[in-house]
């Protein structure tokens, strides 16, 4: 506590110093509220540039504006940069006077306050962008439509919705284990085989197709026309030269939603090959060593040895795919739009919200898959944490 | 590092100043135009002043654009229309912007109900939009997205051009949202006309006629007598509902129709399970359809019709769809040459000649001087004019005069329509989104899956959807 003369004369100075920086930084706030309000009235552009025009003195011009608003290409000019003046130097006056408020204060509280200076601003657009949608959300389920009981008994005894989560649950299970079980594999082999980059990029460029690309590619495969008709689609192809009367793959149920679960499992399985062959590089090979010498058979150390030394990768990658795969929507909205009992509860939810103009039940289908995400979530961090990640 | 700060703010203003003084000089003229059509518009009042290169109008904006007094202004409009069709509507809009020097966006979306809907939600809407479901309309309005006519329209002149059920369509809540614009029918049927000659064969004009014509065309030919399929994305269904609600125009008065969109009888009621029983008479028999129920579900709606055109002769012979079709047909085929269309023949007599249709009407959601001209010049006979040339278009306006009409096929359209007893509109349009876009479609999908064999259950669980309130 002992302080030195000199350092204690500079408490009135340093004190006045941090009002300043405190006002510039509620100023920025206000300047950068100010504009992105300004920003968001189309008609506020030209009225800025008039007020430009009455300050320096040209009131005629100002009033020309006024009346017949700025050329639409001069007024985009004006609002970018009005955009990257507000934005970039908003947010650069706000970070720097908070930083400097933050210097003045007293050392300890200074240590505390500091990171959430920073963080402020991003949990404040969390707040608006995540918090209050999903709190909207839950409000909405229980209020719109049919009320709370009317939106929820939907949700779990609609026929065509138990169908929709009868296909989910079947989804999840097969596309999880379909992409896991399949990348492993791949992984391991691509381990052993001596071009390994080049093999795995076959496994992995699906990967780089968006899902609406994937089902466009896919809905050619199965592809049908009528008996007699060449098949355009190459499952019909081969199916029909084998001697079979085509199949309309994506009008058969149960079979069509596999058939859209193997596209998911397409476009995944290069995600989790990659994981997991790294996790795989990772294994020390004292300890598969080890094992040999300890007379473990190939099958023995793949199952004691390298699975249990991966599991944490094994989670990371079931997990993201569990989500991925719980959300699926673009693929049932191109292939069969949820046709010919396909329907997952992401696609009704769109159709609910968008098309049925239902918000009640939409929120409620939202809110119980969020519901359902939220323990596997749990489980993935977890698990990041037990790894260190999170740290 | 604050001083360089400054200067840099100093000299992006200073720029943006200059940018600002080219412009207003440059606009200077025009500004001054503008006063002086101003004054006259003020002047003049309603309709009489236009000045030399105006045209006269019966509508008050539409007066002031052609005189100029909006040129400049941009005005955006979307729509369905896409690819061949988007000419066509192009066709209307591009007179309007050379008259009055205001610009015109126009956006076709496909997927288009479902884009407009998140886009308005949005606080996105286009200046004006399009569309063919007075229901959205409706929704749109009672959600306050829409500017009302009445206070600046010309209603009298929109009485005097369209039919009472049009301004009906297009209003809620006593005021007017809309101005209908395209006219549909849809209760036609398309035939191979060089087949039907080299075959002798005559056109149906009763439905037993026609069941009779398709028995002995399976026996002529062994093809399959009609075209028909239902897939059209996230809308796949509505063919199907088209053909039950032209056959219940058929099978019931027309009061009874009224009283199925509306709710105030059962979806299933015995009427309607009776117009589904005449529909499985065609969809569900042996041969009759091309690819069976498989292809009513897997082909697209537009390639319906392309077996008629098949080089070994017509592999389907008769395709019930609106006069649009012809766009979708393969190349080289032309209408009423390769194949033309006859009146979908009356089941009852007592119940004359009903006449399905749908139609498209505009929607403003922005009101602007320059959009309401826009609004304005889309509910005249001479915005219709270029799209009637172009074909495969109809007017419900009245005004048009019947003689623009010249061509195939829309003298025969007309002709039907001048015929008919009863005009309805499709029904699936104006019923609950919940149903008529969603378990209407879906169940006729289900339907067909099903070879028509759960009708009972199909109805009832449409029936269970209908929106409680």
């Amino acid at each position: 506590m002992e302080k030195t003369p000199q350092r204690r004369e500079q408490v009135a100075p340093r004190f006045l110093k941090g009002l300043g920086w405190g006002f510039l930084g509620t100023a920025a706030l206000g300047l950068l509220w100010v504009g992105i309000a300004v920003l968001l009235d189309a008609d506020s552009i030209p009225g800025l540039v008039a007020g430009l025009y009455d300050l320096i003195g040209l009131e005629g011009q100002a009033e020309a504006i006024r009346a017949r608003g700025l050329q639409e290409n001069f007024s985009r000019i004006i609002i970018a940069a009005f955009a990257i003046i507000v934005g970039v130097g908003g947010v650069w006056i706000l970070f720097t006077a908070l930083n400097k408020f933050v210097d003045v204060l007293p050392y300890r509280t200074r240590k505390h306050i500091r990171p959430w200076m920073f963080v402020a601003p991003a949990l404040g657009v969390l707040g608006v962008y995540l918090i209050y949608p999903t709190i909207q959300t839950i409000r909405l389920s229980f209020t719109e439509d049919g009320g709370f009981a009317d939106n929820y008994s939907f949700v779990f005894t609609d026929p065509a919705m138990q169908v929709a989560i009868r296909n989910n649950a079947l989804w999840l299970v097969i596309g999880t284990t379909g992409s896991v079980v399949i990348g492993l594999l791949f992984a391991v082999l691509a381990d052993r085989v001596r071009r390994e980059a080049f093999a795995k990029t076959f496994v992995f460029m699906p990967l780089a197709i968006s899902m609406v690309g994937a089902s466009v590619i896919w809905r050619f495969v199965y592809a049908w026309r009528p008996e007699g008709q060449p098949q355009i689609g190459l499952q019909n192809a081969i199916y029909t030269s084998l001697g079979n009367e085509p199949v309309a793959w994506l009008q058969v149920p149960p079979g069509n939603t596999f058939f859209l679960i193997v596209i998911m499992i397409w476009l995944q399985t290069g995600f989790a090959m990659v994981i997991l062959s790294a996790a795989l590089k990772g294994v020390p090979s004292e300890i598969i060593e080890a094992g040999r010498i300890d007379g473990a058979s190939e099958p023995q150390l793949f199952f004691r040895v390298v699975l249990p030394s991966i599991r944490g990768a094994m989670i990371t990658v079931a997990t993201t795919i569990f989500i991925a795969i719980l959300k699926v929507f673009d693929i049932v909205f191109v292939m069969t739009g949820g046709r010919f009992e396909t329907e997952v509860i992401a696609n009704r939810m769109f159709n609910e919200m968008f098309r049925f103009r239902n918000f009640g039940r939409a929120s409620a289908l939202a809110v119980v898959l969020m519901i359902v995400v939220i323990p596997i979530m749990v489980v993935n961090i977890r698990n990041l944490k037990r790894q260190g990640v999170g740290q | 590092m604050s001083k360089r700060w400054l200067i840099a703010m100093v000299t992006a203003l200073s720029l943006i100043l200059a940018a600002c003084a080219n412009d207003a000089e440059g606009g200077d003229t025009t500004t001054t135009a503008a006063n002086e059509t101003t004054t006259t518009a003020d002047g003049g009042e309603t309709t009489t002043t236009a000045d030399e290169g105006g045209m006269e109008t019966p509508y008050e904006h539409l007066n002031a654009a052609y005189a100029g007094e909006y040129e400049g202004a941009t005005v955006n409009v979307a729509a369905q229309w896409v690819d061949a069709e988007e000419e066509n509507i192009l066709s209307v809009l591009t007179p309007f912007e050379e008259a009055t020097g205001i610009t015109i966006n126009y956006e076709g979306i496909s997927d288009y109900e479902t884009v407009l809907t998140v886009r308005v939600e949005g606080n996105d809407a286009p200046d004006i939009a399009q569309t063919a479901q007075p229901g959205k309309m409706v929704q749109f309005a009672e959600e306050g997205h829409l500017v009302a006519l009445d206070d600046w329209f010309n209603m009298a002149q929109l009485e005097a051009d369209y039919i009472a059920s049009f301004r009906d369509l297009a209003s809620y809540d006593g005021q007017t949202y809309g101005v209908f614009f395209k006219g549909d029918l849809k209760s036609i049927v398309w035939y191979p006309v060089q087949g039907f000659a080299d075959a002798g064969y005559a056109i149906p004009e009763t439905w037993d006629d026609l069941v009779a014509l398709s028995d002995q065309i399976a026996a002529d030919t062994g093809t399959n007598p009609w075209c028909i399929s239902i897939e059209h994305g996230d809308a796949s269904g509505w063919v199907a509902t088209d053909w039950l609600e032209d056959i219940l125009l058929r099978t019931a008065p027309a009061e009874t129709y009224d009283a199925w969109v509306n709710h105030e009888i059962p979806f299933n009621d015995a009427e309607v399970l009776e117009a589904a029983d005449y529909m499985a008479e065609i969809w569900f028999a042996d041969d009759y359809v091309y690819g069976g129920s498989t292809a009513i579900n897997a082909t697209f709606v537009g390639d319906t019709q392309t077996p008629m055109f098949d080089e070994a002769g017509p592999q389907c012979w008769f395709h019930k769809q609106a006069a649009w079709i012809p766009g979708f047909w393969p190349e080289g085929t032309e209408a009423g040459v390769d194949s033309s269309f006859f009146y979908f023949p009356p089941i009852e007599a007592e119940f004359g000649n009903p006449v399905l249709g749908s139609g498209d009407m505009w929607m403003m959601f922005n009101d602007r001087p320059e959009v309401r001209a826009l609004m304005e010049y889309l509910a005249t006979p001479e915005a219709a004019q270029p799209w009637i040339e172009r074909g495969g278009f109809v007017s419900p306006n009245q005004s048009v005069p019947l003689d623009w009409y010249g061509s195939y096929p829309n003298d025969v359209l007309a002709e039907i329509l001048s015929n008919a007893d009863t005009f309805r509109f499709d029904a699936s349009d104006t019923m609950p989104a919940t149903v008529g876009q969603g378990t209407f479609w879906s169940g006729m999908i289900d339907w067909v899956s099903a070879d028509g064999g759960n009708t009972e259950d199909v109805f009832q669980s449409i029936e269970d959807s209908w929106p409680a309130s």
